[in-house]
């Protein structure tokens, strides 16, 4: 690997990458993110890589695995440039149809593009596909043109001139206003404005001082930074040498969770390859500053995202967090200043450098500026990863990009904030995307986890859900959070369970106020926060629970029960064959019937049924 | 016990007080569990006090101090993978292998968990099983894939 001294250096760098690039004529790039991993994406590599040695074709096409270009529902994915031709599906076996239909002879292969489902057409770019046709690309863009674990790849699209830039055009608090004026704010949750922290920060007495990146994206539902660790690490560690030189800090943490090997893994890699490329370590550039990144791994704690906790952790202690009184900006790693934000936060940092506030801040509404990822889940039809600018309405994500409902069942509502956030009903589908009119309904941006229910969602269930999981990932250091969940839990289970009365939900509103009133951490603070929208937009269903004793999404077990109408049954036995505890009997083309002692209600019948006999009530 | 791993982690580390957690996952990742011996000579390697340690190892839910299944079933319980279903499979294999989540069979065949999200919320509901992921599953699927690590184990053909 060549080391680089000087700006000049870094130019020279990038245009003989280019000019080696030019060599090849094709490139082949699978997605190599953990989505498409769980669908195989390793074994189609290592067919492309079998069959181009084969065929002595090596050196006309490069084989990449990139990072995740968002459609993750549809891996593997395989895009063939320069045509940006967009394969999805692949199985190792298309490999040799591929390579002779597409790289000899330039013809796609039908079979494997995607169908717009409404017109019934095939598309041949993922420009055109209505999943990427509203997005505005400006972080994920890269991501499948770049080999995360070749730092070539990353300068030959022009990487690390942002930091160069910094370092010679700029004087620190000439950065600091810039990331000001462009109106950036944190991508974690709160949405702080990113400049005024790096002020703070700079301007708190004390010669050494840190920054932090934090990938412990904890909240369930959500994989933005996961993807951008994974697929283009570089442009965080751009970030952070950006940030570091305004902030004055010389070393820097990325706390990545445990739960993403992959992501831990392509960052380790890329913070060896920077260093020994002389873009992190000392003298950056010949600049005279010095900068390095460790990492440091999580232990599985949903509380170490928040920042107090994060950095107890970094510093090997018990992941608790502290009163805030003092910031972090003040006082954090080890007593010392410590600048903190997220992944997404500091991946946008060089792109605001390179190409200006100005540009930066014309994208978005007036307090919300730039793009934002989703990640697009749940009960939808296009799942995956979004960017898309902040002020576009929930309706254009759920149902342009996201295509909709996804087996006949209607959207009812979607959850946005992670367990801090809450559940927007249908009915507010037009409410743009930014971080007050989340929080105006009831919700919150959060770190960008959407997750789509439909009517087969039940909303005291969910409730439940995140109240369960608070509470188990309560540190247990204040009494309102750790006994108050879990008294909160109680009664939501009672509801679930038939056994709520009309005390319920009167008692429920009571503890969840405590709570948030008198929990010491962001995590107590917002933690009744499902439960409240839940209340707010969806009482009815607490009723049903209450006074019907009814779960309308037939979700809450104790409350429904399976059946078999003969009437419908064709006897074809599919039910049974898949039944886990043998809890259906019928003899073959006779109508079966369920034996409800044995039923443990887990729905594998009623997805098997072709004839729809199976009835839940 | 062979605590020579222990030491050499130690040392990959440099007896670093921050590494503690990365320490503590690779002695996890050798032994398929924190053994006390080694507790104790992370403890007295990085000169702290053992209650710490065991403060750190049973605040975090990715450590464990009893010893783990040759087997792995992590199944994700994140928002998406709970409104697609997970619940119902968590609670077949449950039934499967007789064992709670956080416990593992008594042949040391298998351990569950679940998890709150592995970042794989697209295709869920996803389970992990020996670091491989499956997406889309359901109880069935998850039945059988157990079912299949379970008869190579003893070469019985279903």
């Amino acid at each position: 690997m060549r080391r680089v001294k000087s700006v000049e250096d870094l130019e020279k760098w990038k245009n003989d990458i280019l000019a080696k690039q030019k060599r090849h004529e094709m490139i082949v790039s699978v997605c190599g993110g953990t989505g498409c991993q769980a669908y195989g994406c390793q074994k189609v590599k290592a067919a492309f890589q079998k069959e181009l040695t084969q065929k002595g074709m090596r050196e006309r096409v490069t084989l990449k695995v990139t990072g995740c270009p968002g459609f993750c529902e549809k891996g593997p994915l395989v895009t063939i440039y320069p045509q940006n031709i967009f394969y999805q599906k692949v199985k190792p076996e298309d490999i040799p149809e591929i390579i002779s239909e597409t790289i000899k002879n330039g013809r796609k292969v039908e079979h494997l593009l995607f169908e717009d489902p409404s017109a019934h057409r095939k598309i041949t770019s993922a420009n055109d596909i209505p999943f990427y046709r509203s997005q505005m690309r400006l972080l994920l863009s890269r991501n499948d043109l770049i080999d995360p674990t070749h730092i070539e790849d990353y300068v030959a699209v022009g990487g690390y001139q942002s930091l160069a830039k910094a370092l010679f055009q700029m004087k620190p608090t000439e950065i600091i206003e810039e990331i000001k004026t462009s109106g950036l704010r944190g991508r974690g949750g709160a949405g702080y404005p990113t400049g005024k922290k790096w002020e703070n920060c700079r301007k708190a007495p004390g010669e050494t001082k840190y920054i932090i990146c934090n990938c412990d994206e904890g909240d369930p539902g959500a994989f933005m930074d996961r993807a951008l660790m994974e697929g283009n690490p570089h442009s965080v560690l751009e970030g952070m040498g950006i940030g570091a030189y305004a902030i004055g800090a010389n070393n820097g943490f990325i706390y990545v969770r445990h739960e993403y090997p992959l992501a831990h893994k392509n960052a380790e890699i890329a913070i060896q390859q920077a260093r020994k490329a002389g873009l992190l370590g000392k003298d950056i550039l010949g600049s005279g500053f010095n900068f390095d990144v460790e990492i440091a791994k999580g232990g599985g704690a949903f509380v170490c995202g928040e920042s107090t906790a994060l950095i107890a952790s970094i510093e090997g202690r018990v992941g608790e967090p502290r009163s805030k009184q003092i910031h972090t900006v003040e006082q954090g790693l080890w007593g010392k200043p410590t600048n903190l934000n997220n992944v997404e936060t500091w991946a946008n940092v060089p792109l605001i450098i390179n190409r200006g506030s100005q540009w930066f801040s014309s994208i978005g509404t007036e307090k919300s500026k730039g793009t934002k990822i989703f990640s697009l889940v749940g009960k939808v039809k296009n799942t995956g990863l979004v960017e898309v600018p902040m002020g576009i309405t929930l309706k254009e994500i759920i149902f342009d990009i996201g295509g909709g409902q996804q087996d006949g069942k209607r959207i009812k509502a979607v959850q946005t904030g992670g367990p801090s956030g809450g559940c927007i009903p249908a009915s507010l589908f037009d409410l743009t995307v930014d971080f007050e009119s989340l929080t105006q309904v009831g919700s919150m941006m959060g770190s960008g986890g959407m997750i789509v229910m439909d009517e087969g969602t039940c909303m005291v269930d969910v409730a439940k859900y995140f109240v369960h999981f608070l509470q188990e990932e309560s540190c247990g250091k204040c009494l309102p959070c750790r006994e108050g969940l879990k008294r909160m839990g109680e009664i939501l289970d009672s509801i679930t369970e038939g056994k709520g009365d009309k005390e319920s939900l009167t008692l429920l509103e009571e503890l969840a106020e405590v709570v948030a009133d008198t929990s010491l951490c962001g995590l107590g603070k917002t933690a009744p926060n499902p439960v409240l929208s839940a209340l707010r937009y969806f009482r009815g269903e607490f009723e049903d629970h209450i006074y019907r004793k009814k779960c309308p999404a037939a979700v809450c077990t104790p409350l429904i029960q399976y059946s078999i109408s003969e009437a419908d049954c064709t006897g074809c036995g599919a039910c049974s064959k898949v039944c886990p505890t043998k809890a259906i009997e019928g003899e073959r083309k006779q109508s079966h019937h369920i034996l409800l002692e044995l039923c443990s209600k887990c729905g594998s019948c009623i997805d098997v049924c072709k004839a729809s006999a199976v009835m839940v009530q | 016990m062979d605590l020579k791993p222990v030491d050499l982690i130690v040392d990959k580390y440099q007896e670093k007080r921050t590494a503690l957690i990365s320490i503590l996952h690779d002695v996890q990742d050798r032994y398929r569990y924190l053994p006390d011996e080694a507790l104790k000579m992370v403890a007295s390697r990085l000169h702290m006090d053992i209650n710490q340690i065991y403060g750190v190892a049973t605040f975090y839910k990715s450590f464990s101090l009893v010893p783990k299944g040759k087997h792995s079933i992590t199944l994700c319980l994140g928002t998406a993978c709970h409104v697609r279903g997970g619940p119902k499979i968590i609670r077949e294999l449950k039934g499967l292998l007789h064992i709670e989540p956080g416990q593992t069979t008594v042949d040391r065949q298998f351990s569950l968990n679940v998890v709150n999200c592995l970042g794989v919320c697209a295709i869920g509901p996803v389970m992990m099983v020996d670091r491989k992921f499956y997406g889309e599953m359901n109880p069935i699927r998850a039945i059988r894939i157990i079912e299949k690590l379970n008869n190579k184990r003893s070469g019985v053909r279903p």
